[in-house]
């Protein structure tokens, strides 16, 4: 049976080509594999094979033609002692069929109900007793827990063991459930992460720690490309259900290098789960949570908060949902969107402004993905005024997109440009002063809810 | 590499011979069509065909044993038809079709099967090898003797990863084969130009991993190997590498002209290596097949092929709302 032999395309953007040469010539007899013709891409000059055997019975498009349109015939095929049929004859070339879809912008879950109540409901019952606990306990005491419950669950990382950690995160880990539930590796961040993500794909269910999210940067390939996107890319066949932990951010005096806050850059990747906890019972309910999620989960801790205590409350299971924010004090007058240790600021300035009359209500968001938006946009209804406060830079910063995300859904309600206060946009000095000036303070924030509030 | 004939070993059954032959002859006619579909815009982005290698992994399966794990690079067609996964599922993925594997969402270089223990289909160079070292880690853990083939090629060999993993892989005594397919081009780089040390092999040294070189071209040698290096990882004595000396025929994707090779180069590897075409030499000159047996399977492949590339153009497109499926999930992956 005649076939027709269509101009390929040869690259991923070819719409025409030029067919430069013929190599074979009518009457030739080809078999698979082949050089038929060269054909000039919009890249490169390509060799075509022929696919089929049988022979040239025609020649359609003579060489030196330009803008030959892919699947234009440029051939015909026959078989031996077949007649060449009229061109237009052979079968129809097959085409890709180019269909035009309106796409859904949005995920059809967000299309949710104007103005949903937010969430309100307390972290614990007002009659459970409390123990004050450093985040570092809680962050140990959260791991623990979930190992003892999950056999699955492992901490790998440099100095996880036999050091006890490094921030002494996993400090008494090693005695309780050996070396093989807690590893440590070679400084290899890139190596490590991606067998964690390896062994997540196999069933288990790993926390990566590194020593600080700075040395993640050599690793960020297997977090994004290998756990966050393979859900996606298999179809929702197989994921990384892992978490990703360490401090984030600047600590104290450690320099340009070790000092950078990557809350906005986990927050952008769709198959991340980012966590930003403030307080030690935030750390422990979020990190049980994070264990236990099904996703690659971003933990972004804090040298300096490690060592502060909070109340923790003294339950056999305590987690707190993730995407659920926490409103820290109430207020009427102004909001202040914070999460982390962005908090202290944030808690610093409340104060400051309360001495002044300005009551604002503190919101902190926890986790950064999923983020309850519905809580902000609550309360800047009530309020008609936000500032947002966060360590990391200005530009693409986790409050430009808390802006972004009000002036689309709560436009009408603001009283004033919301104010974005951050870290400058500068790489984090070593000396005492600059480095102070450097990161985001409570004066700043005072002043910015003065601007909002027009006092 | 000197041409040179596989010997047929008379421990060699018939069966097992015709069963490399039809598998090896499936990727062929797949990877041939699917070049095809390619060039008639059925398929798009990045293509990138097995053409000449299928002896390692049609080798390789045959070592293999049920529940043993497999990851692998984009060019990864012929790994998962060699591990059984059906090809009406891998072509109407690279077609981005509702019945592919990945629901049209991953395409050529991303796939993925629980039930054939098929872990990708990985597009970053080298990515999927600590990847199969954190399969094997979660089977060393779990406590059973499965082994995992992590393949990559020559020029994955030279990715830090691939270092940081030799290391640990070894230290932790994964069960890991490293399977170093050396089609001698990294794209358009040859071996030559990329690296000093002839043998990417022999850098497992450096870690403490054993290893050899084996002929990829002929799929008993790598069948014969894959074993050494199953026992060895069965053993519980850590990893292996196996350097597979094999050849690409095609471009490194559909849109490489390969300019960085002659046409003689290509076509004497054909004429004179060619996988399938010794095993065909060898089941016709040690008469365990007559040229009739050899038609027949033929045109079981030719009609196997034709189904799947029926299916992957009649299959529909993924419904609007899988944009916004799989992004994540409710329950804890479980193992197959």
């Amino acid at each position: 049976m005649a076939t027709e032999i269509l101009m390929p395309a040869l690259s991923p953007t070819m719409e025409e080509g030029t067919l430069a040469k013929w190599l074979v010539k009518e009457g030739d007899t080809v078999s698979s594999g082949d050089i038929m013709a060269e054909i000039e891409t919009d890249k490169a000059t390509m060799e075509f094979e022929a696919v089929d055997e049988g022979i040239i019975g025609k020649i359609l498009i003579e060489e030196g033609t330009e803008g030959v349109k892919v699947n234009t015939a440029i051939a015909i095929l026959v078989e031996e002692g077949e007649d060449v049929p009229e061109a237009g004859a052979a079968p129809a070339a097959e085409k890709a069929e180019e269909t035009e879809e309106k796409v859904p912008a949005k995920a059809p879950a967000a299309a949710a109900p104007e103005a949903p109540a937010p969430d309100v409901t307390p972290d614990w019952d007002e009659d459970v007793e409390v123990k004050q606990t450093t985040v570092r306990e809680a962050l140990r005491d959260a791991m623990a827990e979930e190992m003892r419950r999950d056999e699955d669950v492992f901490l790998m990382g440099e100095e996880v063991a036999e050091y006890q950690g490094a921030y002494k995160i996993s400090q008494g880990l090693l005695d309780e459930f050996g070396a093989k539930r807690v590893i440590d590796t070679p400084i290899t961040e890139h190596g490590f992460a991606g067998i964690g993500v390896g062994a997540a794909f196999g069933g288990l269910k790993p926390i990566v720690e590194f020593m600080t999210f700075n040395f993640a940067m050599q690793a960020i390939d297997h977090i994004i490309n290998s756990a966050a996107k393979t859900l996606y890319m298999s179809g929702g066949q197989m994921g990384a259900p892992m978490v990703f932990r360490g401090p984030n951010g600047a600590a104290a005096r450690v320099g340009a290098q070790h000092s950078q806050d990557y809350a906005a850059w986990y927050m952008q990747i769709p198959g991340l789960k980012v966590v930003m906890p403030y307080s030690a019972a935030d750390a422990k309910g979020l990190m049980k949570t994070a264990i236990r999620d099904p996703n690659p989960v971003i933990f972004l801790e804090n040298e300096i908060l490690y060592g502060k205590s909070f109340d923790v409350p003294v339950m056999d299971d305590f987690t707190i949902p993730f995407g659920k924010a926490k409103i820290e004090r109430a207020g009427d007058d102004v909001t202040i969107v914070s999460f982390g240790i962005g908090m202290t600021y944030a808690l610093a300035a409340a104060e400051k402004l309360a001495e002044e009359g300005i009551n604002a209500e503190v919101i902190n968001l926890r986790t950064l993905r999923p983020m309850d938006t519905e809580t902000i946009l609550a309360s800047v209804r009530k309020t008609n005024r936000c500032v947002t406060v966060e360590e990391g830079w200005p530009q693409g910063s986790v409050g430009n997109y808390i802006s972004s995300v009000i002036m689309q859904d709560a436009f009408d309600y603001l009283d004033a440009p919301v104010i974005n206060c951050s870290g400058k946009d500068v790489p984090m000095p070593y000396a005492a002063n600059l480095e102070k000036h450097a990161l985001v303070t409570a004066d700043e924030v005072v002043e910015a809810c003065k601007q909002v509030t027009y006092r | 590499m000197p041409p040179k004939k596989a010997a047929a070993k008379p421990n060699v059954s018939a069966e097992e011979l015709l069963g490399h032959y039809r598998e090896m002859l499936l990727i062929r006619r797949f990877e041939e069509k699917a070049g095809q579909l390619y060039g008639m815009g059925l398929i798009g982005g990045f293509c990138h065909l097995y053409i000449g290698q299928e002896a390692v992994v049609v080798g390789l399966e045959a070592a293999a044993e049920e529940g043993d794990k497999r990851v692998t690079s984009y060019r990864d067609h012929g790994h998962m038809l060699a591990c059984g996964m059906d090809p009406k599922g891998i072509m109407a993925e690279l077609t981005g079709r509702e019945g592919g594997f990945s629901k049209g969402k991953g395409g050529s270089m991303h796939m993925f099967s629980k039930e054939k223990h098929f872990y990708g289909g990985h597009g970053i160079v080298a990515a999927q090898v600590p990847l199969g070292a954190g399969l094997a880690f979660s089977d060393k853990y779990k406590g059973n003797d499965r082994v995992t083939f992590t393949y990559f090629g020559d020029g994955a060999a030279n990715q830090g990863q691939v270092y940081e993993t030799y290391n640990m892989a070894e230290l932790w005594d994964l069960p890991v084969v490293f399977v170093i397919e050396n089609n001698q081009y990294a794209m358009g780089t040859s071996v030559k130009r990329s690296t000093k040390s002839p043998s990417l092999w022999e850098r497992g040294a450096a870690y403490g991993i054993p290893g050899e070189e084996v002929d990829g071209m002929n799929v008993l040698a790598v069948k014969e190997a894959g074993e050494r290096a199953v026992a060895h990882c069965r053993a519980g004595k850590g990893p292996y590498i196996l350097e597979v000396k094999t050849y690409r025929y095609r471009g490194h994707s559909m849109s490489d002209p390969a300019k960085y090779r002659t046409r003689e180069e290509v076509q004497k590897m054909r004429d004179e290596r060619d996988p399938i075409e010794q095993i065909r030499d060898m089941l016709l000159t040690g008469k365990h097949a007559t040229d009739d047996d050899l038609k027949a399977i033929d045109k079981e492949i030719k009609a196997i092929v034709n189904e799947a590339a029926e299916f992957s153009k009649e299959s529909p497109e993924p419904a609007l709302e899988e944009l916004w499926t799989d992004i994540y999930s409710t329950e804890i992956p479980q193992e197959a």
